[in-house]
């Protein structure tokens, strides 16, 4: 019998499709340094996460349900899944920011929607990311497209995390304004190895101004 | 910018810290005398005897605020820990790196290049502040000699040729030492040559008692990132020492330990009242002695400097766990060189 394959956490593939370098920080290196985005998203997750799972305007509702795929090796939760009248799952991430459509939150429900699909035998078509801030819903399409994508992509996180590298950072400065795990990081060092070098180089070298 | 918390120091004998709500509350003989908020505490450090809640200790494991234990003299007893922090793949590379000869001894002489770096530092920083022409010449002069020193670790082979060139420089910069207490105070401070256990004069009783505070500081920092502070590069690994700590220390203990005693006594803020003088010749800070210098010391962390790698205004205070996290870099392979902690 083979090895089951390295489960990966669903959040890993948003992390990934951000930038590989946080995805291996937090899977990897295991770092989790708070800033504003990550505590209001936990503000947003602590009312899902309170949620009890029941009957909302006559529409079953899973909160806080545990997922998996044997097939793809994922494992994690999903804020919230809907079960239409003919058992239809219908997963709702729970984002804390206003209503932008973006990849890295897509890949994720993507992700969930491969889970459920393996754990109840229905096809899923489609899910929808609540976005906390608008309040509003933003309805995503699981498309062929978007299924090759993150099936690809969970490959690349897989290789990743089983090869134990740490990936350099990414080039758009931009997405690390906005990331939590900056301090550890540290991108603009990363990103400036000719400074190690050069203080490495003068490291044995005192500077002799100022003795006299 | 990880915010640099404060560190709780107990040293009122008998005391009781318990939690209560969300603050830390100390008591004597069942009586409250302070209260603090625990969001602000980065970690409690009791000195002597003290006793805590298990409740307050639960909590804190949960917050990851290390809870620690040393003699009223800062000898380290025990610390409470939570789950092992970190990784398991940045141990591992801890561990391999210590078995390399060459990256163990490329560490080794980082750390080294460090403390040599910062002890000239404080030499020419004396020099600059002294008005005698003779101690000026003198500290340059020292300066100069670990000047040699430091370029001829860069090409030392041997962990044995590192160990004798730190050895050989520390001997040049503690001969200054009393050159660099100023003339007025060098009655009362007179440095006799190094001695722990017990120390002997006021200047050893000041500076190991820095040094056990630092060291204190360089462990948690260390275990903050996952690294495992009983592994050294430079230290001998021996049951019980903490050799990475040690190590880290290095770089740290004149910058942070030694400028801050010239100080303390240059400035007249500890005098000999603030010593027990014990039969036989021990030295020890004490109650009211102890208190100044564990002020100044949280003072001191609040002090801003600029980083060399980082290039960036870092607090005190922050500089153990920054190196501690370019060292973890480094052994990750993530960055091709350590470099420790200097002030330009």
């Amino acid at each position: 019998m083979s090895e089951p394959l390295l489960p990966i956490m669903l959040s890993a593939l948003q992390h990934y499709s951000y930038c590989p370098r946080q995805c291996a920080l937090i899977h990897q290196e295991q770092t989790f340094d708070d800033n504003v985005h990550t505590v209001r998203g936990n503000l947003a997750h602590e009312r899902v996460d309170s949620g009890e799972s029941g009957t909302e305007y006559g529409v079953r509702v899973e909160r806080s349900l545990p997922l998996y795929s044997e097939r793809y090796g994922l494992t994690g939760r999903a804020d919230a899944v809907e079960f239409l009248d003919d058992g239809t799952p219908y997963p709702i991430e729970y984002k804390q920011g206003s209503r932008q459509k973006k990849m890295h939150d897509d890949v994720q429900l993507v992700g969930q929607a491969l889970c459920l699909e393996e754990m109840t035998g229905k096809v899923v078509p489609e899910g929808a990311i609540f976005h906390h801030k608008s309040r509003r819903r933003r309805a995503v399409p699981i498309t062929p497209e978007l299924r090759e994508f993150t099936i690809g992509l969970i490959a690349k996180v897989r290789a990743l995390l089983e090869s134990g590298q740490m990936p350099p950072p990414v080039d758009e400065r931009a997405l690390c304004k906005e990331c939590s795990l900056q301090d550890s990081c540290q991108p603009d060092l990363m990103g400036n190895r000719g400074r190690i070098r050069r203080l490495h180089e003068r490291l044995y070298d005192a500077d002799d101004e100022g003795d006299a | 910018m990880k915010q640099l918390l404060n560190t709780l120091y107990v040293s009122t004998d008998g005391a009781y810290l318990r939690l209560e709500g969300e603050t830390l509350v100390l008591s004597v003989d069942k009586v409250k005398k302070h209260q603090v908020p625990l969001h602000h505490l980065g970690a409690i450090v009791c000195l002597g005897r003290v006793a805590i809640s298990p409740a307050l200790m639960a909590r804190s494991m949960e917050d990851g605020r290390s809870i620690v234990w040393l003699s009223e003299h800062g000898r380290f007893q025990a610390r409470v820990e939570g789950p092992v922090n970190g990784n398991i793949l940045l141990r591992q590379a801890q561990f391999r790196a210590a078995d390399r000869v060459e990256t163990a001894l490329e560490i080794s002489k980082a750390f080294i290049a460090g403390k040599l770096r910062n002890s000239r530092n404080v030499l020419l920083r004396s020099a600059r502040d002294s008005k005698d022409e003779a101690a000026k010449t003198q500290l340059v002069r020292a300066a100069k000699s670990l000047a040699i020193n430091l370029r001829n670790l860069a090409h030392a082979e041997s962990a044995a040729s590192v160990l004798g060139l730190e050895g050989d420089a520390a001997r040049v910069y503690f001969e200054q030492f009393n050159t660099m207490i100023k003339p007025q105070m060098r009655e009362e401070f007179e440095y006799k040559g190094r001695s722990r256990r017990p120390p002997k004069d006021t200047v050893n009783a000041l500076i190991s008692f820095l040094y056990a505070l630092l060291l204190n500081d360089c462990r948690s920092a260390l275990e903050t990132v996952g690294l495992d502070p009983q592994l050294g590069f430079f230290h001998v690994v021996r049951p019980g020492r903490p050799a990475l700590a040690l190590d880290l220390l290095e770089e740290f203990r004149a910058v942070l330990g030694d400028r801050l005693a010239l100080t303390l006594i240059n400035r007249g803020q500890l005098r000999q009242k603030d010593f027990d003088l014990r039969p036989g010749g021990a030295v020890m800070l004490n109650d009211s002695g102890r208190k100044t210098v564990i002020m100044a010391y949280q003072e001191r962390k609040k002090e801003t400097l600029q980083h060399p790698v980082l290039e960036s205004q870092v607090e005190i205070g922050l500089l153990p766990l920054l190196q501690a996290r370019m060292l973890a870099r480094y052994l990750r392979g993530d960055v091709e060189a350590y470099i420790p902690f200097f002030n330009k």
